[in-house]
């Protein structure tokens, strides 16, 4: 009843290739950007933006990125946080070298970086597949992260070894540094990611899109039709790392203020693996699903003994949110394998037969 | 599973994660101070008595005195487990409630909140860590890192080495070994380091120690082995101490050649090496044992009231009695910082003011009941390091033992170069706001 898409009749091409045929899908997606523009900024306070929505943004970027690779072209990686690091270090040497350029345009910049570095260590992904590549993968992440230790040039030689951002700013508004304020920080995270989003739909169902689609499906078959596995699997890495890299940077510029090569280290690719496992592989929104329950319940779950004027220490609560969080990863994962996508379409069609399902 | 039920505990567990979203209001007469502490993760080895020795000491001062000048103290912790990413997330979430000053107890949180704290208008005392340049108070206003820089310590273990073998200048052709953990905390000393390096012809030997990897040393420690140096200087971290002693200890170098920075100093850092690691030195620059008028106050209203989770045990142990001389030295921040300023609830701008006119002399702290427990300490504008003297303290197998006097680092050396590293920050981090802030001494 809700979701019933009968009556809607499309009259052109154009309309039945939209990306949103579905007249609900617009009205829903409308409301969606309506809240994020418009009703989280009236209303959100700096705690709400800076340490839920910014790295919640930050995350479904990187999520996105490594969908492209595994979801949707099948290649397993555990290279993602090495690559949002490569981001991010790539952005810091621009923005240092070039003070006056605009932000925003080298943290763009910045993902060719880390795709071409993504797609030097996507090339063993010609002979070797699944956990095999995984492991290949895993050695990115080992060396890149040395280089952030070892290399002092990347973080301009700093005594630290961290990378501190500068105050830059764009059209009068201060937007990366201490003095951003989070709501300048937040638009400009989430007018990138919502365009590198839309973008990536959009080439997802193109010619580029189904040929990873093809590849991870099948890969000799796809082959046999006219696929040639290495440019597509290295443009599947290399897409990927750009996102990810844009979503590294935007993470210590927009969101960190400064990091240390720990930051990027296996537990942020890890991070991002589990968010895209739970959110569903080879789906966009599952990506922001994904990123909201690994970020933004944790974070709601501290705060639920303080409300209800239970007194528990810090670290009771910090144990008790690893094993909910944990408990919850698991029970999600019995009853809906292929992650919150799939239980969002799940939940679509009971929508469309309610009341009278069959 | 049923899809009502499924879609019904969901819109459940939402609502209630953010009806838990509003802030609760500070209480308008009591003074704020979140405790970013970590008893979770690699490092809650040395978290736990630092985190258990603040919060005693300031429940010791609302027990007995009703908190500083009447004035109740609110205490909250956070749980950071280390992490920069959850320090920011706690700053973030504390610091709309009136939060007075922050100790972070990381390098890495340490640097994030550094750009922060001028825009949000909250200090950071980063004692004994953090960024060594910001000792120069002209550049940094609101970061604050007395008694002692890593460069100051760093120069002290220089100068106790030189003590032991007789001079500086005997210094010349040694190989000293340095440990530490490959991190901005472990890297901050080597520009000192080499500096002295160059200065009185030592080798400087670097065996840095992946965080991942503090609990597998062997291979640093086949270096040690290969390179036999004469001496061992260690900044270690959590886990990584302990595991740096047994190693020491399996590769039989000399313990009473073996020093750890203060943050090397814990009780059960040193017990891990058993027998073998009796001579392990550790520079300290607080008090150990509990034979303090204060600490016997602590036991006395907190723990034996039942009103800590503290094992009564720990207290007198070095990182506890660090945290207790940190929780002090807030406290008398707020007492200095309510003599200045005339109020009695104060906003992390008075708490500045009362960081920058913080002068420990000797009578005071006997009249808070530790004696002798620290140095001395003033900090003024410029020096926000005070670079206070530091001793050195030796494991007998069962404990500390203080075995040398106060030891002044090499200001001159040191000096220069923090104002050095204090610009070259400032310029690389351009536009570094001026200081504003008038000097309220």
């Amino acid at each position: 009843m809700f979701y019933r898409e009968a009556g809607q009749f499309k009259t052109s091409y154009e309309a039945d290739q939209s990306l949103f045929p579905i007249r609900q899908d617009r009205i829903g997606i409308a409301v969606l950007l309506l809240i994020a523009f418009v009703l989280i900024p009236l209303t959100a306070n700096d705690f709400f933006l800076t340490s839920i929505m910014i790295p919640f943004l930050v995350f479904s970027l990187a999520a996105i990125g490594l969908n492209v690779l595994t979801g949707f072209a099948g290649q397993l990686s555990l290279g993602s946080g090495a690559f949002m690091g490569v981001g991010a270090y790539a952005a810091y040497k621009l923005t240092s070298i070039f003070p006056d350029v605009n932000v925003i345009f080298l943290v763009l910049v910045s993902g060719f970086f880390s795709a071409a570095i993504g797609a030097v260590f996507g090339l063993p992904s010609l002979r070797i597949k699944g956990l095999y590549l995984a492991v290949t993968t895993l050695a990115a992440q080992f060396f890149l992260e040395w280089c952030f230790i070892r290399i002092p040039w990347l973080y301009n030689y700093n005594a630290s070894g961290a990378i501190e951002i500068p105050k830059r700013d764009m059209f009068g508004i201060t937007v990366s540094g201490a003095e951003a304020t989070p709501l300048a920080r937040y638009f400009v995270v989430l007018a990138i990611t919502v365009v590198i989003a839309l973008l990536v739909a959009n080439v997802l169902r193109g010619r580029i899109g189904r040929s990873w689609m093809m590849i991870r499906d099948m890969d000799i078959a796809a082959e046999l039709m006219g696929i040639r596995p290495l440019q597509t699997k290295l443009l599947a890495f290399g897409v990927s790392s750009y996102i990810c890299g844009v979503a590294g940077a935007m993470m210590v510029f927009f969101w960190l203020n400064a990091a240390e090569p720990s930051s990027y280290s296996i537990t942020l690719s890890f991070q991002i693996l589990f968010m895209v496992i739970l959110g569903g592989l080879g789906s966009l929104g599952g990506s922001f699903m994904g990123a909201a329950f690994i970020w933004i319940l944790p974070v709601f779950l501290k705060f639920i003994p303080g409300t209800l004027g239970i007194d528990i220490p810090a670290e009771t609560v910090e144990h008790l949110t690893f094993m909910i969080v944990g408990a919850l990863i698991i029970f999600f994962l019995i009853v809906e394998p292929h992650g919150f996508a799939r239980l969002w379409q799940i939940g679509k069609q009971k929508l469309r037969v309610w009341p009278f399902p069959y | 599973m049923n899809f009502k039920q499924f879609a019904l505990g969901t819109a459940v567990a939402v609502a209630l994660g953010s009806s838990g979203f509003v802030q609760q209001a500070a209480a308008e007469d009591s003074n704020y101070i979140p405790l970013l502490t970590y008893r979770t993760g690699p490092y809650a080895g040395s978290g736990i008595p630092i985190a258990n020795g603040m919060s005693d000491y300031f429940a010791m001062l609302n027990e007995r005195d009703g908190g500083i000048g009447g004035v109740k103290l609110n205490v909250e912790e956070c749980e950071t487990g280390y992490n920069a990413q959850k320090g920011v997330e706690c700053y973030e979430a504390t610091k709309g409630k009136g939060a007075l000053v922050y100790n972070p107890y990381s390098t890495g949180i340490t640097l994030q909140l550094i750009p922060k704290a001028s825009v949000d208008k909250i200090p950071v005392l980063s004692m004994g860590y953090g960024l060594s340049a910001a000792a120069d108070g002209n550049v940094f206003p609101w970061i604050f890192n007395a008694p002692d820089t890593y460069w100051d310590g760093a120069s002290v273990v220089i100068k106790y080495i030189a003590h032991q073998e007789g001079g500086l200048d005997k210094l010349k052709g040694k190989k000293i070994g340095y440990l530490f953990l490959d991190a901005g905390y472990g890297r901050e000393p080597i520009p000192l380091l080499e500096d002295l390096a160059k200065k009185y012809g030592f080798e400087l030997l670097q065996y840095p120690v992946p965080g991942k990897e503090m609990q597998n040393q062997s291979s640093q420690w086949l270096n040690v082995r290969r390179d036999r140096p004469d001496y061992m200087v260690m900044w270690g971290w959590g886990a990584m101490n302990p595991t740096a002693v047994k190693e020491a200890v399996k590769t039989r170098f000399p313990m009473d050649r073996f020093i750890g920075v203060w943050w090397s100093a814990g009780d059960d850092d040193a017990a891990a090496g058993g027998a073998g690691a009796k001579g392990y030195k550790a520079m300290n620059f607080s008090g150990v044992g509990t034979e303090y008028p204060a600490i016997q106050d602590i036991v006395k209203y907190v723990i034996d009231a039942g009103k800590s989770e503290t094992d009564k045990a720990m207290v007198g142990s070095t990182l506890y009695n660090r945290g207790v001389l940190n929780a002090m030295m807030v406290a008398e921040a707020i007492r200095t910082a309510q003599e200045k300023t005339g109020k009695k609830v104060l906003t992390g701008e008075d708490m500045r003011i009362g960081l920058e006119s913080l002068d420990l002399t000797a009578e005071r702290l006997k009249e808070i009941g530790l004696d002798g427990f620290a140095h001395p300490m003033k900090i003024t504008c410029e020096d926000h390091a005070g670079s206070e003297p530091v001793f050195i303290q030796q494991w007998d197998g069962a404990k500390w033992n203080k075995i040398t006097d106060w030891f002044e680092p090499m200001t001159d050396v040191v000096r220069p170069l923090l104002e050095a590293a204090a610009k070259d920050y400032a310029e690389k981090n351009a536009p570094w706001p001026a200081r504003t802030e008038p000097c309220p001494n």
